[in-house]
């Protein structure tokens, strides 16, 4: 009713419709039907294509129950998103905090452009550039060995600190922008009067700063961990053969082994468990907010 | 007062200290395309080769070509279709669009890994297969809750009022948008269409499981090529690929000052 008398009528769907239809429309073709799609399949002996038998099966998520490796392999990747995430807590939050709090003006600016910068750069790139550096005989082992009056070999490469590394260095400027964000609404007056009130730094940090800026830093740890419990490419490239996680084996179903029901009964699992992480840590966030 | 100047020179030094994680590995990379030695050598030998041979690999080349037409593509379309979903977000008010602006997360928020293989399943079964054209209906996906969420909140500094004035002084609905609003809203249009490229020309994940061999983009192609072993044409084309996406984000960052103090 309320629609037929507006005039120039901002009420109801029906005008709505042309305008959202398209993008609606396109995301329910490549986003919605694909993940529902790759529910049915889960449950699949195998690819309905070709005249091939097939039938329905609970086999792809017994598997994953019954075979050891494949919650081993998703424990190590929650563990590397964990580590990851942690890492950039410790290596962002001070970042985030001097950006906030200590600089001003224009030097506060440009400092804060040319940290997010680099994560709009392609990220396969920035982890080929941790190879450069991390190789045995490469530029972190020459320069070393040229500065150092020992000979020392450093081969960080192939193996699972450089993995962290390499994944930190993708993350960190998420973990940057999220708490800056927080840290800069603080009002400076609620610091003062804290130290005023006799609290020392450490107080003031513990008691104040860090519980107000919560959200930030909650908000910058899921959008860390989830990619990283997916991440394939960097384990594959930085890890070489130390570097198998959950999200190699699933690649290996899709594009090595072409089991793809069992590919998508694993990605299943690993949505699954990443949204009841991620539905665990809404109401600390909601809370904290 | 002297230990918090000590305390703020400190902090200081932190950023640089970050700033050098963040960079070093980048400016290594590159140094190494302008270096002689195929094996990574030192000391340092200045030389263009690698840039110059990268025009005789035709793979890489036609590549290249299919990951710029795509993203131009991309653009346009996920441009178009998202900022006319916010706009009738931010025009109608009806029952359900709260979970129409929900919706929008999914895309954003689920590791690549699981977007990709599900487009893969389902682009095989419906029997658009995997190349090209399933990399750009991945690529527009990705991109449009971007170009919607940068659109919305630039039309949220948009007085309804004078859409309300245009149509009191007698412009139809069609003069109101494009006089009216859209004039407006220009900045968040750019830069949501900056984003849309950014995202597709950058993408690998979804590209990764929707390419063949014949039809990939060129994050694809350097991935295969890292596999099979270093070269310093990888550094060439990865520097190159380096300057394109961050003079896009440094024209992005200027766009999205327009957008949000104006």
């Amino acid at each position: 009713m309320a629609d037929q008398l507006a005039i120039g009528s901002r009420r109801g769907l029906k005008p709505a419709l042309p305008l959202l239809l398209p993008a609606y429309l396109w995301l329910t073709v490549a986003i919605f039907l694909p993940l529902s799609a790759m529910v049915f399949f889960s449950f699949m002996t195998d690819l309905p294509l070709a005249g091939k038998e097939w039938s329905f099966t609970l086999g792809n998520y017994a598997a994953f129950f019954s075979q050891s490796l494949y919650s081993t392999l998703l424990f190590s990747s929650l563990r590397l998103g964990l580590e990851v995430t942690l890492w950039c807590v410790v290596v962002g939050y001070p970042a985030a905090y001097v950006l906030a709090k200590v600089l001003k003006g224009r030097s506060r600016e440009a400092i804060f452009l040319l940290v997010i910068l680099p994560f709009w750069s392609n990220g396969l790139v920035r982890i080929f550039s941790w190879a450069m550096v991390l190789r045995e005989g490469g530029i972190l082992d020459t320069a070393l060995n040229a500065v150092l009056p020992f000979k020392i070999n450093i081969d960080l490469m192939y193996s699972y600190p450089a993995v962290i590394i390499g994944l930190v260095h993708s993350y960190v400027p998420y973990m940057v922008l999220t708490c800056y964000l927080t840290l800069q609404a603080i009002d400076d007056s609620l610091i003062e009067a804290g130290r005023s009130l006799g609290a020392s730094r450490r107080q003031v940090l513990w008691r104040v700063i860090i519980p107000l800026s919560m959200p930030g830093l909650i908000a910058g740890a899921a959008l860390i961990f989830v990619p990283v419990v997916g991440s394939f490419m960097e384990p594959r490239i930085l890890g070489g053969r130390t570097g198998t996680f959950y999200g190699t084996i699933i690649e290996d179903q899709f594009v090595a082994v072409f089991n793809w029901p069992l590919g998508a009964a694993l990605s299943f699992i690993l949505l699954a468990v990443v949204l009841i992480i991620l539905a665990l840590a809404a109401p600390v966030l909601r809370r904290a907010a | 007062m002297a230990t918090t100047r000590i305390l703020e020179w400190l902090g200081r030094f932190y950023i640089v200290l970050l700033l050098g994680f963040l960079y070093l590995p980048i400016i290594i990379m590159a140094a190494m395309s302008f270096n002689a030695s195929p094996f990574y050598q030192l000391p340092f030998e200045w030389t263009t080769d690698w840039y110059s041979s990268l025009w005789q690999n035709d793979q890489l080349i036609a590549a290249t070509w299919n990951s710029i037409e795509i993203a131009v593509i991309t653009t346009l379309i996920s441009t178009v279709l998202g900022s006319m979903a916010s706009l009738a977000l931010y025009r109608y008010d009806f029952r359900g669009k709260k979970v129409l602006q929900a919706l929008l997360f999914p895309p954003i928020a689920i590791p690549w890994l699981i977007t990709g293989t599900a487009m893969l399943i389902f682009f095989f079964g419906v029997g658009i297969g995997r190349g090209l054209v399933a990399i750009l209906l991945g690529h527009v996906a990705l991109a449009l809750p971007y170009v919607i969420v940068v659109v919305s909140a630039r039309l949220q500094t948009f007085a309804p009022e004078l859409e309300e004035a245009a149509r009191s002084l007698g412009a139809n609905q069609w003069q109101v948008t494009t006089r009216v609003t859209l004039p407006w809203i220009m900045p968040g249009v750019i830069a949501g269409g900056l984003f849309a490229f950014a995202v597709s020309f950058d993408q690998f994940v979804v590209s990764y499981f929707l390419s063949t061999p014949g039809q990939t983009t060129l994050p694809v192609e350097i991935y295969a090529a890292i596999r099979k072993g270093f070269t310093p044409e990888i550094n060439a084309v990865s520097t190159i690929i380096i300057v394109v996406s961050m003079a896009l984000m440094l024209l992005t960052a200027r766009f999205f000052k327009f957008g949000g103090e104006k």
